[in-house]
Formats: C-alpha cells, sequence, structure tokens
C-alpha cells in the first residue's frame, strides 16, 4: 500500500472519531512486509514471507483518554474501534498532562535521513539464501572444531508508517532493514567434548551495508572457538572491559534510566540529577534522531514532532532527559521527540540513536592497559535494578592477565551499582559502530565485583 | 459437543471445503504435511499510575498462518486478512518449500472433540464489564498504598485475552480451542530518608475475573506482597559474592528449572546436537532426589493447554525421573525427526511465528524434608524468596536467575535482607547438588511469560523448598560472605 493510503486511513479514522465525540484524536498505521530465511548445515531450514498491517487510534474526551488497535482496515471495523475508545476513555482518570503535542511542537525533519533502499525488497529469494548458505559455509569451514552450527538467518523487512491526528499533522515514511546472522558451535574434543557457542550478524538499512557474508561467518566461528575450555575464576574485584556489544547494553541501562516516565516517578537512580556530574568526564552520550541511515532515525516521533539531537551527557553531567509529550508537561520541559508507539496503547518513550561518543584508544590498547582483569564478551540475565542502579547479570569473556587476553571465562557475574559504574568509565574506546538504536564503543570501568569460584 | 469452539466457522463463514481449498494450496509444490493456524485474539489492558487511570487499551488481532513441511523444511507465510484470495495467496508462497509434483489435497476433514476442557470459565474476562476491571485496579493501588507510609509508588496493570484458534492439518484433523488468559501485576516504589526500593508482585492464569475473589488472589494480596517486598529492600544489605549454600523458596523460584534444565531439554535444540543436554536421555542429571515434569493440564494455569498450537493434547511430560533424564519436549517437527511421538509442547506466539518447543508448566515433585529444617541445616548461605527474569545460553548450559527478594542465613536461621542479585550456574550439574526438597511444592501466581527467538507464551513454574549445595552468587560482598574462596 502506497503512503498516500495509508495517510488517508489515518486521516479518514482521525476524523471519524472527532465525528464521534472525541476532542482530539490521532492515529497510527503501520504496514509492513517481513522475510526470513534460516539455512542450516547447508540446507534451507525454513523460508518465511509474509506482509501484515495494523491501525491503531488514541481519542480523548475531554482529559481522560483511552486506546485501540485493529488489522481490520474496514469502514465497520473504524467505527466500532471509535465507539470502543470513546467508551474506554469516559472511564479513564481526568489526567492534566495528557493529550497531544502542543501545536507548536509539531513538525518534521525536511532533510533526507535514507532510511529506505529499494534494494532490501527486491533482492531475488534465491539470492538471499545464497547468502545465507555463504555466511554459514565460511563459520564451519573456519576450523575443524566447528562441527555445528544452530544455521545463518537473513532478513529483510520494509515498514510504512503514517501518523495524523486532530491537530492538523499528516506525515508518513518508509523504512528498509536487512540482516545476516550466524551462530556457531565449536566443539573441544580434547577437554571433554564441551560445547560453546557464538554468533555474529550484520546489519544495515540497504543491502549494501551488509558486511561480506564470508566475514560474519568467520568472525562467528572465532567468537565461538575462543570460548572453548572456559573455565570460572575465583571472586574478586578487578576492572572490566566491556567490549562494543555488551557496552551497548550498558549504555541500554542509562537509556532506560533518562526516561521522562521513570524520573517523574522516580523510578530512575538518575532522577533528580539534571545538570549534575553523573558519569565520568570522559562520557558523552547523545541521541541523535537525523543521522543518515540510522536504525532510530525518522522525520518525526509518533506524536507527530520533529527529533533533534539531544545532549543527554555532556562531559559526565547530565544535560537532558528524553521525553515525550506525556513526560514533557509532567516535567514542565519541552518534548524532545522521543515518543515511541506500538499500535496498542499510548505513545511511550523510545531511543533515537543512543550512543556513547568514542574516545582515541583502539580495544586492543585498552586491554593491553589492564594488568588483571575481565574482558566481558557476553552478558545474559535481567539483574539490573533502575530504581536503586543496582547491577548484577551474568557474564562470560576472556581472563585479561598482563595486558593479554590469557584464558576463557564462564559462569561468572559481575556486579556494582550503575552510578557507580557511569563515574568509573575509565577508558573509552574509538570502536563506534551503529548496529541498531543502541550504540557504544569498547569501554574499561574500574572496580567491578567479579563473582565466581 | 461443547469443547468444540465454532467461532470461525460462525463468525468467519469458515467451511471445511475452505481448509480442503487452502490445504490443497499449501501442497501445490509438493511437501508432506501442511496446516493452518487461524486465531483470533481479543485483549484489553488498563494501566494506573499515581492513583489515575492513565491508559486504557482494548484490541482485536487476527490471522491465519500457513505452515509447510518438506522434510526438515519449513515454508510459512501469514495473512491478517481471512479473505479466501488472500490466505490462498500465502499458502501458495508456503507452498515454495517444497519442490515437486503437488500432492492429492486432503478430503474428508474431521473437526476432534475433546471432552476436557483445562480452563472453563463462567464469563470470559474481555466480556466482563470495564468498571469490573477498573475497580480490580483501583482496589491494588488502595492497598498498597496503605501498607505502609513509605510507599511512594504504585504502578498497577491489568490485561486479558480471548484467543480462538483453529487448526486444520493436512492429516485431515481440524481443531479448535478457545483459551481465556487474565493477568493483574502490581509495582511498586518505597522511599526512606532519600533511599529508594523497588517490590513487584503479580497474578493471574486461564481464569475468569472471579479468580480475584479468592483472599489469596485478591487484588490486596498482590498489592501488599508488591509493598511488602519494597519497604523489606529498604534494609537490605550488599549481597554476598561467590559459591556458597542456597535455600530456594516454593513457588516462583521454580524459574530455576525453566531455565537450568527446561529450555536444554526442547527437542529442536536436541535433535540439532546443539543443546548440552543432547544424547544424554537415560543419564543422571540430577541428585535422585528431584523429579521434574512439564504439565500442560492443570486446570487454570497461565502455562495449560487444552492443545498446542499444532493442536496435539497436551500431557504430563515427565522430563527428570529420580535424577535420570527421561525425555525432551516435542513439536511435530522434532517427533518426526526424532521419531519419537509429540508430547504437546508445539507452541507459538500467534499466527504470524512458526510453532517450536515450549514448555508449559515446568515443576519439580514434592520431596519429604521439612522445609524449616532445611534452612536450620545451612551455617552460612542464601534463602532465595523471589525472583525478576532468567536467561539460559542451552549450548554452554550456563544459566542465571536474578533474585530480587533474598536474606542472608546464619547459623540455621534467616537474618537480613541482601539487595538483588544473579545467581549462576550449570544447568546439567546444579541439581546434581540438590541436597534437601521440601514437602511443600507450590506452583506460581500466574505471571511468567518465556521468550525464545523472539517469541512470547506464558509459563508456569512450580517448586518445593529446595537445598542447592553450592551455587554462585553474584552480588558485591566477598569478604564478608564467601566462605569457600
Amino acid at each position: 500500500m502506497s503512503e498516500a493510503y495509508l495517510e488517508q486511513i489515518a486521516q479518514e479514522l482521525v476524523s471519524r472519531a472527532v465525528r464521534a465525540g472525541a476532542a482530539a484524536a490521532d492515529v497510527i498505521v503501520r504496514e509492513g512486509d517481513e522475510f526470513s530465511t534460516t539455512v542450516r548445515l547447508g540446507q534451507i531450514e525454513n523460508l518465511k514471507e509474509a506482509g501484515s498491517r495494523v491501525l491503531g487510534l488514541r481519542v480523548l474526551v475531554g482529559m481522560r483518554s483511552a486506546s485501540a488497535y485493529s488489522s481490520d482496515f474496514s469502514a465497520a471495523s473504524m467505527d466500532r474501534l471509535v465507539e470502543r475508545a470513546l467508551a474506554m476513555a469516559r472511564a479513564a482518570s481526568e489526567d492534566a498532562a495528557g493529550g497531544l503535542p502542543d501545536s507548536d511542537w509539531l513538525g518534521r525533519h525536511p532533510g533526507e535521513l535514507e532510511l529506505y533502499f529499494s534494494d532490501v525488497a527486491e533482492i531475488p529469494t534465491e539470492r538471499r539464501i545464497a547468502i545465507a548458505r555463504r555466511a554459514e559455509q565460511a563459520a564451519l569451514d573456519a576450523d575443524p572444531r566447528i562441527k555445528n552450527s544452530e544455521g545463518a538467518v537473513v532478513e529483510a523487512s520494509t515498514t510504512t508508517k503514517a501518523y495524523a491526528n486532530s491537530l492538523g499533522f499528516v506525515g508518513s515514511y518508509r523504512s528498509s532493514y536487512c540482516a545476516v546472522s550466524v551462530t556457531a558451535i565449536a566443539l573441544d574434543s580434547s577437554g571433554g567434548g564441551r560445547m560453546q557457542r557464538d554468533y555474529w550478524y550484520s546489519v544495515g538499512r540497504g543491502a549494501d551495508a551488509l558486511d561480506d557474508p564470508e566475514a560474519v561467518g568467520r568472525r562467528a566461528a572465532e567468537r565461538a572457538l575462543r570460548r572453548l575450555g572456559a573455565r570460572k575464576v575465583a571472586t574478586c574485584r578487578v576492572p572490566v572491559v566491556f567490549d562494543a556489544e555488551t557496552a551497548r547494553s550498558l549504555v541500554g541501562h542509562v537509556f532506560e534510566a533518562v526516561r521522562g516516565d521513570a524520573i517523574y516517578r522516580s523510578a530512575s537512580f538518575l532522577a533528580g540529577k539534571l545538570g549534575e556530574r553523573v558519569a565520568a568526564e570522559n562520557v558523552t552520550i547523545l541521541d541523535d534522531g537525523l543521522r543518515p541511515r540510522g536504525f532510530g532515525s525518522r522525520p518525526f516521533d509518533d506524536e507527530g514532532v520533529a527529533p533533534g539531537v539531544t545532549p543527554v551527557v555532556e562531559n559526565g553531567r547530565l544535560q537532558s532527559y528524553l521525553l515525550n509529550t506525556y513526560a514533557a508537561r509532567k516535567l514542565n520541559l519541552r518534548t524532545t521527540g522521543n515518543a515511541a508507539r506500538g499500535a496498542s496503547g499510548p505513545p511511550a518513550i523510545g531511543p533515537k540513536n543512543f550512543y556513547l561518543a568514542p574516545g582515541a584508544r583502539t580495544p586492543d590498547a585498552i586491554i593491553r592497559s589492564v594488568s588483571h582483569g575481565l574482558y566481558v564478551t557476553e552478558l545474559i540475565g535481567f539483574g539490573v535494578n533502575l530504581v536503586t542502579g543496582d547491577y548484577s547479570r551474568g557474564a562470560s569473556g576472556l581472563w585479561i592477565e598482563h595486558g593479554e587476553l590469557a584464558f576463557p571465562v564462564e559462569e561468572v557475574t559481575i556486579a556494582g551499582n550503575l552510578a557507580d559504574i557511569l563515574t568509573h568509565i575509565t577508558e573509552i574506546g574509538s570502536d563506534l559502530e551503529f548496529r541498531g538504536v543502541l550504540a557504544a564503543p569498547t569501554v574499561l570501568v574500574e572496580g567491578l565485583t567479579v563473582a565466581g569460584r | 459437543m461443547e469443547s468444540v469452539d465454532r467461532f470461525f466457522f460462525e463468525y468467519y463463514g469458515l467451511t471445511e471445503r475452505d481448509l480442503e481449498r487452502y490445504l490443497g494450496a499449501a501442497l501445490s509444490a509438493g511437501a508432506h504435511y501442511a496446516d493452518l493456524y487461524f486465531e483470533h485474539t481479543t485483549t484489553s489492558s488498563l494501566l494506573l499510575d499515581e492513583s489515575l487511570i492513565k491508559s486504557a487499551t482494548e484490541g482485536i488481532s487476527m490471522g491465519c498462518g500457513i505452515r509447510v513441511l518438506a522434510g526438515e523444511q519449513t515454508g510459512y507465510a501469514y495473512s491478517d486478512d481471512l479473505a479466501p484470495e488472500k490466505i490462498l495467496k500465502a499458502a501458495k508462497i508456503a507452498a515454495r518449500i517444497a519442490s515437486g509434483p503437488a500432492r492429492v489435497s486432503t478430503v474428508g476433514l474431521s473437526t476432534v472433540e475433546r471432552d476436557h476442557n483445562f480452563y472453563r470459565v463462567a464469563a470470559p474476562p474481555t466480556d466482563r464489564a470495564l468498571e469490573e476491571k477498573l475497580e480490580l485496579v483501583r482496589r491494588a493501588d488502595r492497598a498498597a498504598r496503605d501498607y505502609d507510609p513509605r510507599i511512594g509508588q504504585v504502578r498497577v496493570t491489568y490485561a486479558d485475552q480471548v484467543r480462538h484458534i483453529l487448526i486444520a492439518g493436512s492429516d485431515g484433523r481440524v481443531v479448535t480451542d478457545c483459551q481465556p488468559l487474565v493477568r493483574l501485576g502490581v509495582s511498586t516504589i518505597a522511599r526512606q530518608n532519600g533511599k529508594l526500593q523497588s517490590g513487584s508482585r503479580g497474578g493471574g492464569g486461564r481464569v475468569g475475573l472471579d479468580f480475584f475473589e479468592r483472599p489469596q488472589h485478591s487484588p490486596e494480596h498482590f498489592a501488599r506482597e508488591a509493598a511488602r517486598q519494597a519497604v523489606v529492600q529498604l534494609e537490605a544489605r550488599e549481597a554476598p559474592a561467590g559459591e556458597m549454600e542456597v535455600v530456594l523458596a516454593p513457588g516462583w523460584p521454580g524459574i530455576l528449572l525453566h531455565e537450568a534444565v527446561g529450555h536444554g531439554l526442547e527437542a529442536d535444540f536436541n535433535r540439532k546436537g546443539i543443546s548440552a543436554f543432547s544424547g544424554r536421555i537415560g543419564q543422571r542429571v540430577a541428585s535422585e532426589l528431584c523429579t521434574v515434569v512439564d504439565d500442560g493440564t492443570i486446570p487454570n494455569r497461565r502455562g495449560s493447554l487444552n492443545v498446542d498450537d499444532e493442536g496435539s493434547p497436551t500431557r504430563r511430560n515427565v522430563l527428570i525421573e529420580k535424577g535420570i533424564l527421561r525425555g525432551y519436549l516435542q513439536d511435530r517437527l522434532s517427533a518426526e525427526v526424532m521419531r519419537t511421538s509429540r508430547t504437546g509442547n508445539g507452541r507459538r506466539e500467534s499466527y504470524e511465528h512458526i510453532p517450536m518447543p515450549r514448555m508449559t508448566n515446568t515443576y519439580m515433585l514434592a520431596g519429604s524434608d521439612d522445609p524449616e529444617e532445611i534452612i536450620r541445616s545451612v551455617k552460612r548461605g542464601l534463602y532465595a524468596v523471589y525472583f525478576g527474569g532468567g536467561q539460559v545460553d542451552i549450548t554452554s548450559g550456563k544459566f542465571v536467575f536474578s533474585a530480587s527478594e533474598a536474606y542472608l542465613i546464619e547459623d540455621g536461621q534467616v537474618t537480613a535482607p541482601v539487595k538483588g542479585a544473579t545467581l549462576i550456574g550449570d544447568g546439567p550439574t546444579v541439581l546434581t547438588r540438590v541436597t534437601a526438597v521440601g514437602h511443600d511444592l507450590e506452583l506460581d501466581e500466574g505471571i511468567g511469560t518465556c521468550g525464545k527467538e523472539g517469541q512470547s507464551v506464558p509459563v508456569g513454574v512450580g517448586l518445593p523448598t529446595i537445598k542447592v549445595s553450592h551455587l554462585t552468587v553474584g552480588g558485591t560482598a566477598p569478604k564478608t560472605a564467601s566462605p569457600i574462596l
């Protein structure tokens, strides 16, 4: 379906809601096509292809609001949505902070953000399968100890999104996404037949941005191989180097902690810290909605507000929270264009391209600067409490001895408090790459507790 | 028979003739099996925050997923439009996985009747008045605030759904079901001298709203527990770091089983030989005190199903019997490849997803130890009562689960509360270190959601009080409580 058609549907549903008695309304329409294939041990394991669409309505009755969604675009379905949403809104609470953005907050970025590349949809299925096959084969060929695989996955999707509200805003944009990933299994025949698994991937807005399939496969194999023979270490307090992938998760916790809804509820260890030093002086974190080809870039957010570049932490000082209209009103601030909305429910707060600005040293130089410590390459579990900042997660990686990667480590946890972690970031790498809406280079954190034996 | 849900026949005019046509299209390029999965799900949800109803949402999602199996290969497509031409188009896309002459399409589909229903409810939750649901969340808010003046923030979520499914297979079977699901959750923040702490609790199941009328399931119960947890945590010390004896309380700490053994026993990983449990049927993987089952047939539980999402009846499957590994959790494809029977564990998040082996309700059978005696037997260790989430690396077998309410055990006594900490262990060996199993089996209160390969499904867990002789606790206080260092 065309962008114009989705805009028309969105506007029509807004009009229906207003005619039926809504004081204000907005609508999001999303339509997309997805493709994915998995190749395992050279054979196609699955092939999936489909399109879907959804319509989400929010209405206001006085200062009360409610939402409804459906995948049925018929006129009868739209009338039902309006009727249900209005009925629920009448039962909701009056909330002065609710509602659409102020008219003068609305707008869109005029420039080209390069979010859609037609090559993603155009690659023939046979070529997609071939890419997966090549990526997996490279992993299997990398070393005789790579005897098994979870397969290679190639994904390609396109989405069209339209938004309209009763203040007269209407807009739409298309985006595309593609990815290739490989999960390799390494088997240690000498050490009691222990297995280790690891993965690697490449993503892009356009197919031309993907790394060579062979490079992805080889990297997955290397990562699995270096985990063979992993062991626990004794409990200790040491410097921890987070590789770029795991550093992303740290940056993700900072994002969660500066979300306006966590701030006004005091549900964040960063609440009330605006203007204060919250991180080491070398730490600068930005949320950039306008990066060309960015996975979090968009001409307007899910409330019709143009996103810009929000400096969140500058030289260790907390400069801004991230807000949608609701959180902005609760905090007497202006929205930062971070409204993010699925079809169901009111707008939440999501990252634009949220990233830790890179430093000057290479990851190797950072590892060499550590005499004894842990290089973390994977984190598992959910042991992060944003209210207190308490942090405790399962980790695996490599032990650093005298600046060298000495042996693989598993079945340990790393623990501390996010407030301390941020102020003890002593090194930031030069290896920033945007591989999602969150991005970070390698970081070194002094003094975390590693629990093991 | 009342166990046949006629929803799609009545409201969408679907006929057995239509199903045959769609299956014919799905098998048009050969393949040995195809199935259709029709789904219609109605949901409603409420969010109360700062004592205001901030969000009220209703929605409908529906569609049909078409799966085609050719050997070990799966073709999949779906349509969210139930118009015949859209379903036929999706069926032809899914069919492309195979390359051969068309198979003769199925004739003579017959609807399978069931004489049981594990979740009979007086009235589906989606049909109940909005006002009744609003009252539940308001009661929870009041109870949490009344619990203690230090409770500053209360957030209450309510969600229900009714899901109608119809599965038609090229083996001629048509299976239907209607699945209600309800969940109430309360989270709190307590404040004292500028210090903040959080708590959370919730419950539900495949039930009607009358579930919340029982005192042990009342909004007040969940609210007071969430508030109590936050207040207790205000006094929490640093959690210990290192290996120690760990006692797990009954119920929700059964997430241990879900992570440590459950995922690793899903048959897709095992037929591919990539699980730490691959090829270990018949071997000892737990102490003889441990018998672990996955049971999709417990009435009204969150993880229960009359049939799985491939139409196979659910069962009570023994995974580990007195410490010996007995079986894997199977779906259709894995059972075919491994030449064994299906176990009713083929599940999917929705019509947009390919089914795979998943857990239902996973728990350990009760033992004979006295729970209080188990605690008294510990000189120095951790007593973990409530958990957040967990995760596992099925290949290395390493798993974590994060305690959100835990206490030190000192000289056989439960003493100070400690801050949240992640526990980490090794799936194939952790249960061999279970040295005591209590007689107090409890199932969780109905809040679990399991994620695998991007698909979420509701699940249950259960556990009696157990003692694990050593497990790594991921706190920050190495000197005070790390006797093994």
